[in-house]
């Protein structure tokens, strides 16, 4: 049986890959050149306000690249673009669509653009929820009625399906909203009759371009010939390398479980899965499982508002204040919350201030093995999150100027006890996120939750 | 030794937003070896370390890549109110020096 044959362009689109690497690989003739564009990895704030983490610029570096790559060819590629924008808001598909556009109409390009929409509004969520089809996964955050009603956007992680019906009806690229990371590269196998371990484990691996390398020397493609019950995976850039180590070390990154990894419509199981090299610079994986479950599932991820953020920091290096730093903190932060009351007629409640020690536990927090060792000077960072950013502004006022000059006992007279860097000493950050679902929810339909638009474009001019 | 001498890595990072993962990476089958034998790394280990719950800490030794794995929850969803580490990319440290 002839492979089906996989580029993954790079990790995340927008952080590059080599052009020459890219060549080499249109030369094997790839079925699909795929990319994904996303991650929850950088936080809250790219779901919630719909900003791209990588550059316009960038972006469409690479997206000019691909398209052209695969519209040279006789037989056109599909170009499958996942999580656009990273967080794979609607917004962000369609600033990711734009680009498209804009490339299609300087290189004249014929194409079928599809644009999948990942976007569930509340109260979608919230019928799913009293319908109790929601379940949540590991360590998820409570939930009820009153947060789903609140919460300021939700996406589902789509799987291969609408992929799948999208290249169906003809689309010449793809640029999904929130997908999971195996369904960029899964798609075209399945959509081809060819649905095993094989194909999702070459998925997971192709996920992060050339991450899977041995030594990854710069962000670049990677290249997989799929077969019913093997895959081979290899760099297309010849200075770089995947070993049987690089390749299963590769299972390890960013999973919680080595060996099991859980897709929308079953389980890798590459508990037994065989690694060995492949030429000198491939690998060949055979014996990679897939189950499939009986209830096809789709993650949602959403973010709630938390308030408007200012922050300061000041470095501490006298001493006597190092020696009662607790307490110092503590007794600090109680005038500040009296004063508030007092000046402002705000309650404790409705705001937060928060304390990270650098040179002591900012990093672990409470998790912080290592206690009581003689501090030199440490890094005081404080936060005020107020429910207006006017608020948050008065809070912190208070804050930074109490906490400058509270007085200890050993020293008399006025007293200041923090080198600010900066004037203003805080600065305003700006609306405060939280992730706020790590749920499931069951459907009938792989793709009920995912709405496909076309834009069809002939000779760069755009007709539909 | 220390296990940073046995390790061609450790890194700690985010397994999602709400759950961290800590590899150690071995530079050969001999320090794998060693370290397992020494039984050192398992759960309890890892719950006295970070004070968490031992039932919440998942180990996974895994001898085809010469690596132990263990996952736990994170106390503060990556980027929520009162997170300290965005990416999980320092939580790894208190591991870095100790003794096998």
């Amino acid at each position: 049986m002839e492979p089906i044959k996989i580029l993954s362009a790079t990790g995340i689109l927008g952080t590059g890959f080599s052009e020459d690497t890219l060549n080499r690989a249109l030369d094997q003739n790839p079925d699909v050149i795929g990319c994904d564009a996303g991650s929850t990895d950088a936080g809250p704030h790219y779901l919630a306000e719909q900003v791209a983490l990588a550059s316009k610029e960038a972006t469409k570096r690479d997206l000019k690249l691909l398209i052209k790559g695969a519209q040279q060819k006789e037989k056109k590629i599909p170009v499958l673009i996942g999580s656009a924008g990273n967080a794979g808001g609607n917004q962000q598909v369609d600033w990711t669509v734009n680009i498209v556009k804009e490339i299609a109409e300087e290189e004249r390009f014929t194409l079928k653009v599809a644009s999948i929409y990942s976007e569930l509004n509340n109260n979608q969520v919230l019928s799913y929820y009293k319908e109790n089809k929601l379940k949540s996964l590991e360590n998820a955050p409570p939930i009820d009625e009153n947060l789903i009603k609140e919460l300021t956007r939700i996406v589902g992680v789509m799987g291969p399906d609408p992929y799948i019906k999208a290249l169906e009806e003809g689309a010449d690229v793809i640029i999904a909203g929130r997908s999971s990371d195996t369904s960029i590269y899964s798609a075209v196998p399945i959509m081809k009759g060819l649905d095993s371990g094989s194909v999702w484990q070459a998925a997971k691996i192709l996920e992060c371009g050339a991450a899977s390398a041995e030594q990854r020397l710069h962000p670049d493609c990677m290249f997989a010939w799929i077969y019913p019950d093997y895959f081979v995976v290899e760099p297309p850039n010849p200075k770089m390398r995947c070993t049987p180590l690089s390749v299963v070390s590769h299972m390890l990154y960013e999973n919680p479980d080595p060996y099991y990894l859980y897709e929308p419509s079953g389980m890798l199981d590459t508990s037994e899965s065989h690694y060995e090299s492949y030429g000198e610079r491939g690998v060949k994986v055979s014996n990679s499982k897939y189950i499939q479950s009986e209830q096809y599932t789709i993650k949602l991820e959403a973010v709630q508002h938390m308030g408007y953020r200012r922050i300061s920091i000041g470095g501490i290096k006298d001493p006597v204040i190092l020696k009662q730093l607790p307490d110092y903190i503590s007794e600090a932060s109680s005038v500040v919350k009296r004063k508030v009351k007092e000046s402002l007629d705000i309650d404790e409640k409705d705001y937060k201030l928060l304390f990270k020690v650098y040179g002591e536990s900012a990093v672990l927090g409470d998790r912080e093995p290592v206690k009581n060792h003689p501090l030199n000077e440490v890094g005081l960072y404080f936060e005020v999150i107020g429910r207006t950013p006017e608020e948050a502004k008065s809070i912190m006022s208070i804050a930074s100027h109490t906490i400058l000059h509270h007085p200890v006992k050993e020293w008399s007279g006025l007293i200041s006890n923090l080198a600010f860097p900066f004037s203003p000493p805080y600065a305003e950050t700006g609306p405060v996120y939280q992730f706020a679902l790590n749920h499931v929810v069951e459907v009938d339909d792989p793709c009920e939750l995912f709405k496909i638009n076309y834009s069809v474009i002939e000779r760069g001019e755009p007709v539909s | 030794m220390k296990l940073y001498e046995l390790a061609r890595l450790i890194r700690s990072k985010n397994a999602g937003p709400f759950m961290l993962t800590i590899d150690i990476l071995f530079e050969n089958q001999e320090y794998y070896n060693k370290t397992i034998d020494s039984g050192k790394i398992n759960a309890n280990f890892i719950s006295d370390i970070y004070g968490i719950n031992v039932e919440e800490v998942k180990i996974f030794n895994c001898p085809e890549s010469l690596a132990i794995k263990a996952t736990f929850p994170r106390s503060v969803s990556s980027g929520g109110v009162g997170d300290n580490d965005l990416f999980g990319g320092q939580q790894h440290g208190p591991l870095v020096e100790i003794e096998i």
